[in-house]
């Protein structure tokens, strides 16, 4: 897409951004929690999950990348009031490379014996954006795009048309993967359309590329 | 929302290949006569052959090489999908007339759920078979990748992989695209094969029927699983005139919301499907009373059903318009069936046709609502498509004739 | 019969995930669905590959679930009647 096609219809801000990697997980680029024994990803779920205070008895049966998609968009949301936008305002756009390959294998490997209706319903890249959906509320559009990497001029461009054509006035946008070598990342950012009180930047490439980094 | 679309979305071509038929006129045919697509399987290596009735092409995978006509040294690759999409991606560019010049610069725009998945199974872990080239098919993207290296398609190009609503999203995309000026011809839909990733977890599921299903039926008890390739060429205004292409309807209006509910099982109050459907009745600028016919997702589950009856009536109240589950022939082609009904649909407009569906005798207790069991003829302006997703992804979109009430 | 509800309420914690609950915390005349565990209908279908895989009994039909499935004790019932 142009790079710069819709900077004059909107002005997108970012009014939170969080990453989890096997490292850390990082609130605005800031380290909230340390992966310093270098727990295995199951493991680092859930110390999150404990860190978090989060009481959700649902989050133990998700497969990998719902749950890490589930503490990133928790620890996003955490502050937010959430009755600001109705729920089909908000919307979630997410996006990895390897669709849900880890959990496929899983699942392919139990068809020979008896196949796990549990693992199968994760077999699908959009089901981390309907767990998130389920437990915030979010009733907007919500569309996942497998891309070689993150696309950031893409997902700027795609936020920007959501914004001027729907009904959208906030939306989680990012990326959410766990590989077949249990090498992770969640990168998930809260967008707004028009300008919140506390920002962290605009809605920009270049801002995005930056962040994304860290 | 934002009412009425100041560029109309025009649809110029559309292919297909389904259970019922290998292109548009066959699939027309067999949707009038209400002639079935479901039966025995006949292609799919799987212990559960003789178990479930599923809507199968046609074809191995080797006649549908000669159909795409595509060389068989170049065709080695391709994995069922790929071969099923550039037979539709094919039908739909020559009844939109694209030259190849014009197809050069096209955006194509493909959906599905499991890609080459039908090719790993026969090549993963499997002794007999050395050649890793399964690697590069299996991945969402390839059959986009394919159909646009052996098309000559070079222009923007994604995937989108969203559970049974794939393809509406997919057409959505594309309307925005054109919408937003970041392309002027776009090729859309989607592609799903029968494989036994699929007919394993939608049977640990227990939602697979062992006879023939039976959409909004009381007696309902499941679906059929299906394959397809459905793809449509959708035109901005400018488009159409710098050809002088003709225009087949539109894509009047659009929208796609979560059910925020459940996984796998759609809410009591169809509140996901609700919003969609008075959604993209808004952005179409219509009042529910001007749809003529609805395509309704109608699975035959028991969940489905009842929870799509209650939202329409919850949109229509007393005045539901004529509907039906064209599933009820196809089979549920997963991430392909919303691109097929969206043909399905646009057949249904512009040849001003009810389609019927099979299998139903009761209607569902709590909605009380019956589908249209015979091909009529009448007058349709604007036809409504529902399809919705495991993730709660609920689509729903709005084909309108050309003259119809656009700015 | 005491031994098998033991078991399987051991075998229930390990095939639906059931985090930071001990077999202690559920009583055997207990509602399994509904509130409490919080199981839902994916759930319930995995107890029947758990039947299957554990016990060699095969239920064809989830409306009959709803009826075994409704206790550790009822489901305990069961497959004292009907396993191989």
């Amino acid at each position: 897409m142009p790079p710069h096609y819709f900077a004059s219809m909107n002005n997108p801000v970012i009014r939170k951004y969080v990453s989890v990697d096997k490292r850390s997980v990082k609130v605005n680029g800031t380290d909230l929690l340390l992966n310093e024994q270098g727990a295995d990803f199951g493991e680092f779920m859930k110390q999150i999950y404990h860190a978090c205070s989060i009481s959700y008895l649902k989050f133990f049966k998700m497969d990998p990348q719902s749950k890490l998609g589930f503490v990133a968009a928790k620890i996003l949301l955490q502050d937010d009031d959430r009755d600001r936008f109705e729920p089909e305002e908000k919307a979630i756009v997410l996006a990895n490379s390897a669709s849900s390959l880890n959990t496929d294998e899983k699942y392919f490997e139990s068809i020979n014996d008896i196949p796990s209706p549990a693992v199968f319903v994760y077999t699908l890249p959009n089901i981390v954006a309907g767990e998130i959906c389920i437990h915030h509320n979010l009733k907007g559009e919500n569309t996942f795009f497998i891309q070689e990497e993150f696309d950031i001029q893409f997902m700027v461009s795609y936020l920007n048309i959501l914004f001027s054509t729907t009904n959208t006035r906030k939306a989680i946008a990012g990326w959410v993967e766990v590989d077949l070598d249990d090498n992770y990342r969640a990168f998930l950012m809260d967008v707004e359309k028009e300008g919140s009180s506390e920002i962290q930047g605009n809605f920009t490439v270049d801002f995005i590329h930056q962040i994304f980094k860290l | 929302m934002t009412g009425p679309l100041k560029h109309p979305i025009n649809i110029t071509g559309t292919g297909v290949v389904a259970p019922i038929g290998d292109n548009t006129s066959t699939c027309f045919h067999s949707l009038v006569q209400g002639k079935t697509g479901i039966g025995r399987i006949m292609h799919l290596d799987t212990v559960h052959r003789e178990v479930f009735p599923v809507g199968e092409v046609k074809h191995s995978n080797a006649s549908l090489l000669s159909l795409a006509g595509i060389d068989e040294r170049r065709g080695r690759n391709l994995t069922r999908a790929t071969l099923m999409a550039v037979i539709a991606v094919k039908e739909a560019i020559a009844e939109a007339g694209l030259t190849d010049v014009e197809l050069r610069d096209c955006a194509l725009v493909s959906a599905t759920s499991v890609g080459g998945m039908d090719k790993t199974e026969q090549c993963y872990r499997n002794p007999d078979y050395t050649s890793l080239d399964y690697v590069y098919t299996h991945p969402c993207g390839d059959t986009a990748d394919s159909i646009c290296a052996l098309l000559g398609i070079n222009g923007y190009r994604t995937t989108l992989s969203t559970a049974c609503s794939s393809g509406a999203n997919a057409l959505m995309h594309a309307a925005l695209l054109i919408r937003n000026g970041i392309a002027d011809r776009v090729i859309a839909g989607g592609v799903d094969p029968l494989c036994r990733f699929t007919l394993n977890g939608f049977n640990s599921l227990m939602i697979l029927d062992k006879e023939h299903c039976r959409p909004f039926d009381s007696s309902r008890n499941g679906l059929n699983l299906g394959e397809g390739a459905g793809f449509l060429v959708l035109e901005s205004d400018r488009s159409v005139k710098s050809r002088g292409a003709k225009v087949l309807c539109r894509l009047a209006g659009f929208s796609n919301t979560n059910d925020a509910y459940h996984q796998t099982a759609s809410s009591p109050n169809g509140e996901g499907a609700y919003l969609a459907m008075t959604q993209a009745l808004e952005s179409a600028g219509l009042e529910p009373g001007q749809i003529g016919y609805i395509n309704v997702h109608g699975t035959g589950t028991q969940n489905n059903d009842l929870s799509e009856g209650i939202a329409i009536r919850r949109v229509f109240g007393e005045k539901v318009p004529p509907f039906s589950s064209t599933k009820s022939l196809t089979g549920h082609a997963l991430g392909a069936a919303a691109a097929l009904e969206a043909v399905f649909s646009v057949l249904a407009l512009t040849n001003d046709t009810l389609l019927p569906q099979i299998g139903f005798n009761a209607p569902v207790e709590e909605t009380g609502l019956i589908p249209v069991t015979g091909a009529t003829k009448t007058g349709l302006s604007h036809v409504l498509s529902n399809s919705f997703g495991f993730g709660g992804n609920n689509s729903t979109l709005i084909f309108s004739k050309q003259d119809g009430t656009l700015l | 019969m005491e031994e098998l509800k033991e078991k399987l309420k051991v075998q229930l914690i390990a095939q639906l995930n059931l985090e930071d609950i001990t077999p202690e915390d559920i009583n055997s005349s207990d509602p399994l669905f509904g509130e409490g565990l919080g199981l839902d209908s994916i759930d319930a279908l995995e107890i029947i590959v758990l039947l299957q895989k554990e016990y060699g009994i095969k239920i064809e039909d989830t409306k009959k679930g709803k009826e075994i499935f409704q206790s550790i004790d009822t489901l305990a019932a069961y497959i004292t009647e009907n396993r191989k």
